[in-house]
């Protein structure tokens, strides 16, 4: 899109720059002459707050020199690259020209070494050494972010390296997460459940599933809204579903905290995880490396 | 006595005072902020102790707290003695101390609070943007009511510079504050996108341009030649520097937004007439220093005139290092990294604060008629403080240059050689000196508080005669 609505606003931003800059140079030329008292010995005359006078030097040659240099310049950079209005400048230089080509060469430099990592197989990609060292930096920089540097996650942000999968754990599986995204949505019981007691009696009931000290009174309870409400995504036993990405709750591994708080939260508000797709962002040639690499921290 | 036979002291002498206190408690929310730094532990999971909370609270408690009570107490003191006249409406001059305080109190509470226009170094919400603009157009009545009361019939140059300041803020303030009100604490700037973006900067840069740098003139332009005892270099080139910088410095701000979505015609005029701004700053710089030239023994027992001189070397190079900066081939390294935070605060602490405590120094001995407590601890602030720049700065030179190395190191294979975590951990032992320059830098201003309190503790105000007319004056 054109910056100008019309030709009258380049005008307006043309005209007052080249004068600006002339009015400089005037002010340089004017006062080249050496004028001044010179002496340094006779001040203005003016006598302000009993004692504050003024010496009349002629300016420093060296000054107006600098001066001068930086306005010829200027006027130099002003003809050569776009700044007086919509002129483009005889170089016809523009930033987004700029950015195209170096984009391109770098395209022209990496594409080749990537597009041969894409061809292999992620398996085999993952034992290839020097592939995995790319792999790393990429992840240093796109992915340790939310999954940390050395891909253990966080709160929220699962462990990379655990063996547990909430979206399976194929190779092609974890490219597709990558690639496209994932959207894990467990909604909030509490109304369903019955309020607070109901949510408590579940909590109760998810805790014994991995074996944990529970309040014996609320299982039954808790047992019974798990097999009406939970078990479409989580499945009878509680092992989840990687399918829509309901985690395995028979495990001792918990995205969002596995403390009776949190999952008695998980349970009543539900949570929200998203793991954004990469594929406009990072190309399908980085994403394969990096699911190659995710591969290679689960030997 | 009659009273308009004598200089109003009164709003000089709060304004003064004040100028201690915020620049105390500025630089105290400075240090603790680069602590945070070096260790985000130190945020207390409180969120009005956060960073992003208390940095606004640290820039608008230093620039215009401590750094506006310095203009104002100076172009005051300057004004009315170069005018040979009485400050004119006492009141209003009055009603400029306690309002310009409440701004600073409101401030103080509602950044913490997270209330912000979120735009820098004009975070402040509508309702206290409305009552910034009705102070500073009082203080516009009083300053140049003064002026057109004056007996002397030739404008003193530091009050061009005060001029200059007051009326170009006020036309900057207005402009980039323009909001829509959505409630008393909310509210939209009217304009958005890249536009918003231009009017930010262009009323950013300027900030500096005018009140760090036109306002900070003037202070110089009046108490070097009062301290060094000697005239001003160059009359002719106070008239040349004053119109080439106000006319220049006002085209910079685009450098601020160089690689960005604003077009590439005005990145090219910021970038242009930033350089061109290199002469006209380095005028007030030379008539600076050559004023003390024939005085030069002065500096080894004057220790306010060393303060004043290291100022203008601080302001000589950090005016040569924006023009730099502002090249869009360095911009591509320095930009957004820590070596724009030191070059800031050569500024800030070398020249604003450095000459703005040699005016303090200057003042509270005639403010209270009272010699200074003690020359020694004037000495020995003006080290403390001039070591903890040069650490602070030399820091951030590093911190800065590395980080904007870092971010651009590319592999052979086209990936960065650096994880943006890296570029933070080198940083860490740069934070920590960074830390200590900050440290050093605020135990100097405690000392001068300290010393300052010796010595007007039981001093009666002073009531100052107007002087006669020089004849020549006239």
């Amino acid at each position: 899109m054109a910056d100008f609505v019309n030709q009258f606003w380049s005008w307006f931003i043309a005209i007052p720059t080249v004068l600006g800059i002339l009015a400089c140079a005037w002010l340089v030329l004017g006062n080249m002459s050496g004028k001044g008292s010179g002496s340094g010995s006779e001040t203005t005359g003016h006598i302000w707050d009993v004692d504050l006078t003024e010496y009349n030097n002629p300016l420093p040659a060296w000054w107006l020199n600098l001066f001068l240099i930086t306005i010829v310049w200027g006027l130099i950079y002003l003809v050569l690259y776009p700044g007086l209005g919509s002129f483009a400048g005889t170089l016809a230089w523009t930033s987004a020209e700029r950015y195209e080509i170096e984009m391109a060469q770098a395209e022209d430099e990496y594409a080749p070494l990537f597009a041969r990592y894409q061809k292999t197989d992620l398996a085999l990609l993952a034992k290839d050494k020097v592939a995995m060292r790319t792999a790393e930096r990429l992840f240093a920089s796109y992915c340790s972010t939310c999954h940390g540097s050395d891909a253990r996650g966080a709160v929220g942000f699962p462990n990379l390296r655990d063996g547990i999968w909430s979206w399976g754990g194929d190779p092609k599986q974890i490219k597709s997460t990558i690639l496209d995204g994932r959207i894990g949505i467990m909604p909030g019981w509490a109304t369903p459940l019955g309020g607070t007691q109901g949510v408590d009696d579940v909590t109760e009931y998810v805790l014994s599933l991995s074996g944990q000290e529970v309040n014996a009174d609320q299982l039954l309870s808790g047992q019974e809204k798990f097999q009406t409400f939970c078990i479409g995504c989580h499945g009878v036993d509680g092992t989840g579903n990687p399918a829509v990405g309901a985690p395995n709750l028979t495990d001792m591994t918990w995205l969002y905290g596995g403390s009776r708080e949190s999952i008695h939260r998980s349970i009543a508000v539900g949570r929200r995880g998203q793991m954004p797709g990469h594929q406009s962002f990072l190309g399908e040639h980085k994403v394969h490396l990096l699911a190659a690499y995710i591969v290679s921290l689960n030997p | 006595m009659n009273k308009e036979q004598t200089y109003n002291y009164d709003v000089v002498r709060q304004f003064t005072i004040m100028t201690v206190v915020w620049g105390i408690i500025g630089m105290l929310v400075g240090v603790f902020i680069a602590a945070q730094l070096a260790w985000p532990a130190l945020n207390f999971d409180i969120p009005w102790l956060t960073f992003g909370r208390l940095r606004p609270l640290h820039t608008n408690a230093v620039v215009f707290a401590f750094g506006g009570s310095a203009l104002f107490a100076t172009s005051y003191y300057v004004v009315q003695r170069t005018c040979h006249v009485r400050l004119f409406a006492d009141r209003l001059a009055a009603f400029t101390f306690w309002g310009w305080q409440v701004v600073i109190v409101l401030a103080a509470i509602t950044l913490p609070l997270g209330y912000t226009a979120s735009k820098e170094y004009a975070e402040l919400e509508w309702p206290i943007d409305i009552l910034i603009t009705i102070v500073w157009v009082a203080y516009a009545v009083v300053f140049f009511g003064t002026i057109m009361r004056r007996k002397i019939r030739h404008i003193y140059v530091a009050n061009w510079f005060f001029g200059g300041f007051i009326i170009t803020i006020a036309f900057l303030h207005i402009v980039n504050s323009i909001a829509i009100p959505v409630s008393l604490t909310k509210s939209y700037s009217a304009f958005a996108g890249v536009q918003d973006a231009m009017i930010q900067w262009w009323y950013g840069h300027n900030a500096v341009g005018f009140f760090l740098t036109a306002g900070f003139l003037g202070i110089m332009y009046y108490f070097m030649p009062k301290q060094a005892g000697r005239p001003i270099y160059s009359y002719r080139l106070s008239v040349v520097h004053f119109w080439a910088l106000v006319f220049t410095y006002i085209w910079a701000g685009p450098h601020h937004l160089h690689f960005t979505a604003l077009p590439d015609w005005t990145q090219s005029l910021g970038m242009v007439f930033s350089v061109i701004l290199l002469a006209p700053s380095w005028g007030g710089m030379i008539n600076g220093i050559m004023t003390l030239s024939g005085a030069w023994q002065k500096l080894r027992t004057d220790p306010i005139l060393k303060f004043l001189v290291v100022s203008i070397s601080f302001y000589g190079m950090s005016t040569f290092e924006g023009p730099m900066m502002s090249i869009k081939t360095v911009n591509a390294l320095s930009h957004y990294t820590d070596w724009t935070i030191g070059h800031v605060h050569s500024g800030a602490l070398g020249w604003v604060g450095m000459i703005s405590i040699g005016a303090v120094y200057f003042l509270i001995p005639r403010l209270f008629d009272r010699e200074i407590y003690s020359k020694k601890l004037i000495e020995t602030h003006f080290w403390v403080a001039t070591i903890g720049i040069v650490l602070y700065i030399a820091a951030m030179w590093i911190s800065g240059v590395m980080q904007g190395l870092m971010w651009r190191a590319v592999n052979a294979d086209g990936t960065l050689t650096y994880s943006f975590i890296e570029t933070v951990q080198a940083m860490h032992p740069y934070y920590v000196v960074r830390l200590l320059g900050g440290i050093l830098y605020l135990s100097g201003m405690l000392l001068m508080a300290y010393n300052i309190f010796r010595t007007i503790k039981g001093a009666k105000t002073v009531e100052a005669q107007i002087p006669p007319l020089a004849h020549q004056g006239i």
